[in-house]
């Protein structure tokens, strides 16, 4: 058996661990960091329950070895909302309805998170295509793709408004 | 559920991993991890060593070099997505490319490791079979190039040495009238092919004169469908044409029943899909765009 100590930053907080080389990284981030919000939902690397993003990327972390990650800036659900107010993708999936069980949407809002930070004015084409990696078994998958259009909007209307802001001052 | 033990290495230079490869008699490389991983958490797979390549950093590119596209072993399937000169010049790769698991596996996933796995049910082996690609290989001994051809020799075996790393795959440039197109039904988005269909081609005038055509996940080992390419080679592609090619790839083909489907219904599908792609190439010729 092989350990190895990593150091890792998840939401921005650094943290040195010793790991085994065979812990999968949502095992890790689930027990060794108590992030509890990222899920597992399967054991075929199928439902996208497990993502969150590794260098801004969304992968699913059942699929990854925890030493993979050394070096790397994780970012969970945890680390989505900043000073106690909600991401616009988190409002969105309040005030949509975008979740019944929300077993998938920490999954969901990560795999979105990326597909926004890419492509800020998504179709529902490219939402429903940049979410095809995750499962909901509740929704039927339209009030998702609504809370993910309400961030997008959202998020369009405050770089408008800091803009204006800017512009004014 | 979680994998064997094993022992980790993560190399930071091409001729390190090399030599760890020779170190280590029963290690496999760890590239997107994306069938490793699932294989070992399974335990299916039980290596004893893994040599982590992911950085390698130097094997992560796309390159259009003179005659040919080059892409690094590292490369993840998302960059094909994101790349003009493929979604451009190289239409059957851009076709496959969003076709293969979803946006999250897409991440991890590298062309390498798509092509190294041998898995027939995988897209990029009847793709590259159809473009007539190279694959490079580096091992202790230097670099040598093996032709797509020669690549694939048993289900999951390829003709890398043990200790050799595929390090990049080249696609000749298509010429003037050349067309591609990659056709894959699966039973839901992310799935692995029922049956799909690769074709490039070359038009001269209103006729083929080449064709190459992949079929994924119908046959043990990744194959290519030669007596559908002879159906249409010199031909015009009337309905005729293309039943007839169609007919010889829904034969040649070796599919087993599963839950995608029967035998029948397989091969049916091959039917339908080659016929279908041949037009979309020929079309795709016709438009200029190769
Ligand atoms: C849910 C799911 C759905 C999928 N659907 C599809 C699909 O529809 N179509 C499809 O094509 N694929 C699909 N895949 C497979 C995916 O594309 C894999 O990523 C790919 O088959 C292997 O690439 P990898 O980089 O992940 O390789 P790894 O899993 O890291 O390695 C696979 C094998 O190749 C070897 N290897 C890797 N890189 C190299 C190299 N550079 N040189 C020598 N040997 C190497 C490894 O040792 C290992 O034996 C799916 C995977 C998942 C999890
Ligand atoms: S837990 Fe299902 S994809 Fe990771
Ligand atoms: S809300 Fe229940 S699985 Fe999506």
């Amino acid at each position: 058996m092989s350990k190895h100590t990593i150091t890792l930053t998840v939401n921005g907080n650094e943290f040195t661990r010793e790991v085994e080389s065979r812990t999968l990284l949502v095992h890790f981030v689930r027990e060794d960091l108590d992030l509890t919000g990222t899920h597992i939902g399967c054991d075929t690397t199928s439902c996208g329950a497990c993502t969150l993003l590794v260098n801004g990327r969304a992968i699913k972390s059942c699929t990854m070895f925890a030493v993979q990650a050394n070096g790397a800036a994780v970012e969970t659900i945890e680390g989505v909302a900043q000073n106690g107010d909600l991401h616009p993708l988190q409002e969105g999936f309040w005030e949509k309805h975008g979740l019944q069980c929300g077993y998938c949407t920490p999954g969901m809002i990560m795999s979105a998170k990326q597909l926004l930070e890419q492509n800020p004015n998504p179709t529902e084409e490219e939402i429903r295509w940049g979410i095809s990696g995750n499962l909901c078994r509740c929704t039927g998958y339209n009030k998702i793709v609504e809370a993910i259009q309400y961030a997008a909007a959202k998020a369009r209307e405050g770089q408008t408004e800091a803009g204006g802001e800017e512009a004014s001052s | 559920m979680i994998p064997g033990q094993f022992d980790y290495h993560a190399p930071t230079s091409l001729d390190e991993a090399v030599a760890l490869l020779g170190q280590h008699g029963g290690a496999k490389i760890l590239a997107g991890g994306q069938s490793l991983i699932p294989a070992m958490r399974f335990r299916l797979a039980l290596p004893e060593v893994l040599i982590d390549i992911n950085g390698l950093a130097d094997l992560d590119y796309i390159r259009e070099a003179v005659g040919h596209l080059a892409i690094g072993g590292l490369t993840r399937e998302s960059a094909l997505e994101e790349s003009a000169a493929v979604q451009s010049r190289y239409p059957l790769l851009a076709d496959t490319a969003r076709v293969i698991a979803d946006p999250l596996v897409r991440n991890l996933a590298t062309v390498g490791g798509n092509l190294a796995h041998a898995d027939p049910a995988n897209d990029h082996p009847a793709a590259m079979l159809a473009y007539n690609a190279q694959v490079v290989a580096h091992g202790p001994q230097g670099t040598r190039t093996i032709a797509i051809d020669d690549f694939f020799t048993g289900l999951f075996e390829n003709s890398l040495a043990d200790d050799e790393i595929l390090t990049e795959i080249r696609i000749p440039e298509p010429g003037a009238g050349a067309g591609g197109a990659y056709l894959k039904v699966e039973r839901k988005v992310g799935d692995y092919a029922i049956s799909a269909v690769a074709v490039q081609l070359a038009m001269s005038g209103d006729s083929v004169s080449a064709a190459r055509i992949g079929l994924t996940n119908v046959s043990p080992v990744p194959m290519r469908a030669s007596g559908a390419e002879q159906a249409v080679v010199g031909q015009r592609l009337t309905e005729e044409v293309l039943e007839a090619a169609g007919r010889a790839a829904a034969a040649e083909c070796d599919p087993s029943a599963d839950l995608r489907g029967s035998v029948d219904y397989k091969r049916d599908l091959t039917r339908v899909l080659t016929k279908r792609a041949l037009r979309k190439a020929a079309e795709r010729a016709a438009g200029g765009t190769s």
